[in-house]
C-alpha cells in the first residue's frame, strides 16, 4: 500500500491516512480547534437490564457472546495492573476460541506481560494495536511484523480525546476490576487484587457500545466507592485472578544508587528551589523511576528545611509521595495511577489521596484540565535535541519500546524539567535531532544532565531567576558537543526503511511524528 | 592458528566490550560485529578495529567483537590487549590521542581531602567520576583487578589517562607491589599521571625503586612534569618503618594507611571504634608530619552509612589526618565538608592572617594579635585553614576585600 505523506509543523514527515482514517498533521501547540459535537454511545434502556441489578454471567465467553463480539470490532482493555494484567490475554484466548478475526485492540497501554498476544497478531485474531506499547509488542511492531494496520500511540489524555471526538469508536470495553458488585459498580482500591484507580477505563465505560466488568472479588451491591458506575455496564464476570498488583511497581521503587543519577536528581531539586518554584502552596509531579524518586526525596528535605508545604502533588504515587502526604508536606495527592502498594493503601484510606482520571488531568476536549495547573513536572525521555524536542517512545536504534503515558499531557505545566543523563553507556541522549519527536521543544523548559543544566532560551524568566546562582547552567549545544567528544563523534541516525509502522499522536489528535520499520 | 581474547561480554556488562582475534595466513580481515550501538557507531567501530589491526601489522584475521557500549578508549584497550596476548613480544602501543582536558598539572602542596578509588579495568565508574569533584581519583591496578587481567588493566588505565576528563581531580594510579608494579609504571608514567600510590609499602627501598624507575621512564619519554608518590602503609612492618618510608624520596608528598590489610597483619579485625589501629594511624600521622608530607587516612567502607562516615572523618581530622579515601562518589561531599574548618576556626584563622599581613606590610618580624604574640607555625596553620575554608566554599575567595 502506498502511503501519502505530508510535512507537519515540526518538520516531521507523517502519513495523511492512518488505518483508513484521514489525519490532520500537527499544526503547532494550541493551533488545532476541531469543531462539531462529541461522540455518543447508543441509547440504552433500563427495561433491558435485570431489575434486581444482577448482571453476572457465568464466564468470559458468555459475556463476549452476549455483547456480540464480531470480526473487525474494536475491543479495549486497560493498564491499571501495568505488567501484572491477566485479563487481556484471556479475552483474546476466548476470542480465538470463538473464531473471531481482525479485532482492533485498543489498550490504554500494553506491557511485556502481553507478549503472548503476538500469536494473535500473527494469526489474524488481532488486526492491529492502537495504544502505547512497552517492550516486546513495540519491538514486534518496529520490525514491521504488524502488517495489517499501523500502531497508533496516544497519550493518556489523547486516548480520552480520541474516544470523545469519535476518532476511535470502542465496540466493547473490558474492565478488570479488583472489586465489583453484580450491577457493575467497581473500584480498584479494595479486594485482594487492589491496584489503585480504574480511571484509565473511564472514557471506555462512558463511550463504548458495550461494557464488561471482570472481577475476582464480587461483593453485594453496593460496591463503594464506585470509580466506574454500574449504570454503564452490560455484564459482570467473575474469574479466579484478574491481575498481580505486585507488578504495578513501575520502573523501580528503589531510589537510584547510581551516583550520576543522584547528582542529576539533586541538581534538579536545587534548580526547582533556586528558580523560585519551591514556595508555599506550590505543586509538582514526578514520574516513576529511580531518578524521579531521588528528586522527590531531595525536594522533601528542602521543603522540610524551609518549612514549605505543597498544595498538591500529582502522582504516579508511591511510598515516598505517601510519606510526604502523611507528614503534612502536601495537602493532597492527585493521583493518576499508583506505582506501588503504599499508594494503593493510601488511596483507599486517605480522603486527601484522590484518584484522578485522564479526563480531569489531561483531556484536550475538556474545559481546561489539571495538567496545565501544575507548577513543575519532572519527566524522563529517551532522547532530547538541541531544540529541546524530546522522544519518549523509541530508542536511538529506532526500536519502539515505550509508551507515551501522560508524558505529552504533562508538558503543559508551568515548568517542565527533563532530568536525564547526557549519554548512557555510549549512547548519546542529547542529539542534533531526536529519532522520534513526541514533545515539541517549545514546551520543554529545562534539561538537567550530570554535566550541567540547559534552560530553554524561550524561558528568559527562568534564566533570570537562576542568574548568579552556583548552578551549572550551560547552553544545550555545549553539553551536546562535550558528549559527542566522549562518545567518539556524532552518532549516525537509526537505519530505518520508508515504511511507517506506528503513528505518534499529539494531545489534540494531530499527527506529530511516526515510527518507521527498523532494518 | 593462535587465537586470543580480551575484555568482557555478558548481560551484566556495561560500557565494555569483548574481542577475539584469530590470526590467519590469508583471506584479509573479517569482522563479526555485535554492538549495542551498531546503529550509531557501527561504521566507526569497524574502522577503529581495522586501523588497530593495521597498526599492529595484522593483515589476515578473523575478529569477533561484542560491544555493550564501550567508549573508543576501551575498545582500543581491549584490541591492544588481545593482540599483546596473541603476540607476547609485542611492545608497540595503540594510543588514543591525548585529550587537551587530560593535560593539566598538579602541585606538591594541594588539598587531598578526598580520593576516589576506581577499578582500573572498569570504564563505567571512571567516565563521570570527575563530576563528583573528588580532590583526587585513583585508577587502581592492584586489589580491584583480577590477577589474570593485570595486563588488560594497565592498557586500559593508560588509555583512560589519555582520554577521560577528570575535571581537575588529581590523577593518581595505584600500581601493584614489587616487580609487577615496576612494569605498571612503563604504561602509566608517560601519560600525565600525578601521583603513584605504592601499596603494602614496608621499606624505603621499595619507594626508591619506584622513584628510580619513574626517573628512567621520564627521561626516556622526556616527561618534565612532577610525578609524586604516596606510599601506603598496610602492615606492622610498614607502620614501624613509616618515617623512613616517608623520607625515602623527595617526591613523596603524602603517606597513607590501608587498614584492611594492616589489621589482618597484626592478627585482628577491623572494628568501627578502631582501637586496634589507633597506634598505626597515629604513627602514620607522626611520620608524615615529621617528614613534612601529608598524612592521609584509610577508606570508610560502608557506603550507605553517611553519618558513620562523617564521624569517621571528624575523628581522622582530630588525629591529624588531612584526607580520607572513598569508594563511592556520594562519600566525597561528606568528606570534603567534614574536613572543612568550623566557623570558629575560620574566624580565628582570618584574624591571624590579617594580623600577619599587617605585620608583613609594616616590615615587622613579630606577628601579634591583641596582646598575644603569634608563633610562625600558628600563622602557617591559619593560612592553611583559610585556604581550606575557601576551597570548601565556606569563605569567599576575595574575603580580604569584603572583610
Amino acid at each position: 500500500m502506498k502511503q501519502e505523506l505530508v510535512k507537519n509543523a515540526v518538520g516531521r514527515i507523517v502519513p495523511t491516512v492512518v488505518n483508513s482514517k484521514e489525519q490532520t498533521p500537527y499544526l503547532g501547540v494550541g493551533k488545532y480547534s476541531p469543531k462539531g459535537n462529541k461522540a455518543a454511545p447508543p441509547i440504552a434502556s433500563t427495561k433491558d437490564y435485570p431489575a434486581d441489578g444482577n448482571k453476572v454471567v457465568k464466564d468470559l465467553r458468555t459475556a463476549l457472546e452476549q455483547v456480540g463480539l464480531k470480526d473487525g470490532m474494536t475491543l479495549s482493555t486497560h493498564h491499571h495492573f501495568r505488567n501484572g494484567d491477566l485479563v487481556a490475554n484471556q479475552i483474546f484466548d476466548v476470542a480465538a476460541e470463538m473464531g473471531v478475526k481482525n479485532v482492533t485492540w485498543f489498550p490504554s497501554a500494553s506491557f511485556p506481560c502481553h507478549a503472548p498476544l503476538i500469536k494473535y497478531l500473527d494469526n489474524g485474531v488481532i488486526h492491529h494495536i492502537e495504544g502505547s506499547m512497552n517492550g516486546p509488542l513495540g519491538e514486534y511492531t518496529s520490525r514491521g511484523k504488524m502488517t495489517k494496520g499501523l500502531a497508533v500511540l496516544r497519550s493518556h489524555g489523547g486516548r480520552y480525546q480520541a474516544i470523545q471526538d469519535g476518532e476511535v469508536h470502542v465496540d466493547i470495553a473490558v474492565i478488570a476490576a479488583p472489586t465489583a458488585d453484580p450491577f457493575g459498580n467497581c473500584n480498584g482500591v479494595n479486594g485482594p487484587s487492589a491496584c489503585g484507580s480504574l480511571f484509565f477505563a473511564l472514557a471506555d465505560s462512558q463511550y463504548a457500545d458495550k461494557v464488561i466488568v471482570v472481577t475476582d472479588n464480587l461483593v453485594p451491591f453496593p460496591c463503594v466507592p464506585w470509580q466506574i458506575q454500574g449504570n454503564y455496564v452490560d455484564c459482570v464476570v467473575v474469574i479466579d485472578k484478574i491481575g498481580d498488583p505486585a507488578k504495578i511497581v513501575s520502573g523501580t521503587t528503589e531510589i537510584t544508587k547510581s551516583p550520576d543519577r543522584l547528582l542529576i536528581a539533586e541538581l534538579t531539586a536545587k534548580f526547582v528551589k533556586q528558580a523560585g518554584i519551591l514556595k508555599n502552596g506550590f505543586s509538582f509531579q514526578a514520574g516513576a523511576g529511580g531518578t524521579s524518586l531521588a528528586f522527590a526525596i531531595f525536594l522533601k528535605d528542602m521543603m522540610k528545611e524551609a518549612g514549605i508545604k505543597a498544595r498538591f502533588i500529582r502522582g504516579g504515587s508511591n511510598k515516598y509521595l505517601v510519606e510526604m502526604l502523611e507528614e503534612g508536606l502536601t495537602d493532597y495527592i492527585l493521583d493518576g495511577q499508583t506505582f506501588d502498594l503504599h499508594g494503593v493503601r493510601s488511596m483507599r484510606e486517605n480522603p486527601r489521596h484522590v484518584a484522578t482520571s485522564p479526563f480531569t488531568s489531561y483531556n484536550y476536549h475538556g474545559k481546561g484540565n489539571f495538567g496545565t495547573m501544575v507548577d513543575c513536572v519532572v519527566l524522563g525521555a529517551t532522547e532530547v535535541d538541541v531544540n529541546f524536542n524530546a522522544n519518549v517512545v523509541t530508542h536511538s536504534d529506532g526500536l519502539l519500546l515505550h509508551g507515551i503515558g501522560g508524558w505529552q499531557n504533562c508538558l503543559f505545566s508551568g515548568c517542565t524539567i527533563l532530568p536525564i543523563p547526557s549519554f548512557r553507556d555510549r549512547i548519546p541522549v542529547l542529539l542534533d535531532e531526536v529519532t522520534t519527536l513526541c514533545g515539541p521543544g517549545e514546551l520543554i523548559d529545562v534539561i538537567v544532565t550530570e554535566r550541567g543544566i540547559a534552560i530553554n532560551p524561550r524561558r528568559k524568566d527562568l534564566l533570570d531567576a537562576v542568574k548568579g546562582s552556583d548552578l551549572p547552567i550551560r547552553p544545550v549545544e555545549d553539553i551536546k558537543i562535550e558528549v559527542e567528544g566522549i562518545c567518539g563523534g556524532k552518532p549516525a541516525r537509526a537505519k530505518v526503511k520508508d515504511r511507517v509502522v506506528a503513528a505518534i499522536k499529539w494531545v489534540d489528535g494531530t499527527l506529530i511524528d511516526c515510527v518507521r520499520e527498523v532494518e | 592458528m593462535a587465537i586470543s581474547e580480551a575484555g568482557r561480554r555478558g548481560k551484566e556488562v556495561r560500557s565494555d566490550c569483548w574481542i577475539a582475534i584469530e590470526e590467519k595466513s590469508s583471506g584479509g580481515i573479517a569482522i563479526g560485529l555485535k554492538s549495542k550501538v551498531a546503529s550509531m557507531y557501527g561504521a566507526s567501530l569497524k574502522d577503529l578495529i581495522e586501523s588497530g589491526l593495521k597498526f599492529f601489522g595484522i593483515a589476515n584475521a578473523s575478529v569477533e567483537f561484542e560491544d555493550a557500549g564501550a567508549l573508543p578508549l576501551t575498545v582500543m584497550a581491549r584490541l591492544e590487549t588481545a593482540i599483546r596476548r596473541l603476540k607476547p613480544t609485542e611492545t608497540r602501543e595503540f594510543l588514543p590521542e591525548m585529550a587537551p582536558a587530560c593535560q593539566y598539572t598538579t602541585q606538591r602542596e594541594r588539598m587531598r581531602r578526598s580520593r576516589l578509588y576506581l577499578p582500573g579495568n572498569e570504564a563505567k565508574f571512571m567516565i563521570n567520576s570527575g563530576l563528583h569533584k573528588p580532590d583526587g581519583v585513583i585508577l587502581d591496578l592492584e586489589d580491584s583487578v583480577h590477577p589474570a587481567e593485570k595486563d588488560s588493566a594497565r592498557v586500559h588505565v593508560r588509555n583512560a589517562l589519555r582520554r577521560i576528563d577528570f575535571m581537575g581531580s588529581e590523577r593518581m594510579v595505584r600500581i601493584n607491589q614489587g616487580e609487577m608494579g615496576l612494569i605498571d609504571l612503563d604504561f602509566i608514567v608517560p601519560h600525565n599521571v600525578h601521583i603513584i600510590l605504592i601499596p603494602k609499602c614496608e621499606s624505603p627501598g621499595e619507594v626508591k625503586a619506584v622513584d628510580a624507575k619513574i626517573a628512567e621512564i621520564k627521561k626516556k619519554h622526556k616527561v618534565t612534569a612532577d610525578v609524586f608518590l604516596m606510599p601506603i602503609v598496610e602492615s606492622a612492618l610498614g607502620a614501624i618503618k613509616a618515617y623512613e618510608i616517608a623520607v625515602a624520596s623527595p617526591n613523596v608528598v603524602a603517606l597513607t594507611i590501608g587498614l584492611e590489610d594492616y589489621t589482618a597483619d597484626i592478627g585482628t579485625r577491623r572494628t568501627n571504634e578502631g582501637r586496634e589501629s589507633f597506634w598505626a594511624r597515629s604513627q602514620v600521622v607522626n611520620a608524615a608530619r615529621a617528614a613534612k608530607v601529608q598524612p592521609i587516612d584509610t577508606v570508610f567502607s560502608d557506603v550507605a552509612d553517611m553519618e558513620g562516615l562523617r564521624a569517621s572523618v571528624l575523628e581522622a581530622k582530630a588525629l591529624g589526618f588531612e584526607g580520607k579515601g572513598c569508594i563511592h562518589p556520594r562519600q566525597i561531599e561528606v568528606i570534603n565538608d567534614a574536613f572543612a574548618p568550623t566557623e570558629d576556626e575560620i574566624k580565628r584563622a582570618k584574624a591571624i592572617v590579617i594580623a600577619y599581613n599587617e605585620a608583613q606590610a609594616k616590615g615587622l618580624g613579630v606577628v601579634s594579635l591583641g596582646s598575644k604574640m603569634i608563633d610562625p607555625p600558628v600563622v602557617k596553620r591559619a593560612l592553611r585553614t583559610v585556604d581550606l575554608a575557601v576551597a570548601s566554599g565556606k569563605l569567599a575567595e576575595n574575603w580580604r576585600e569584603t572583610k
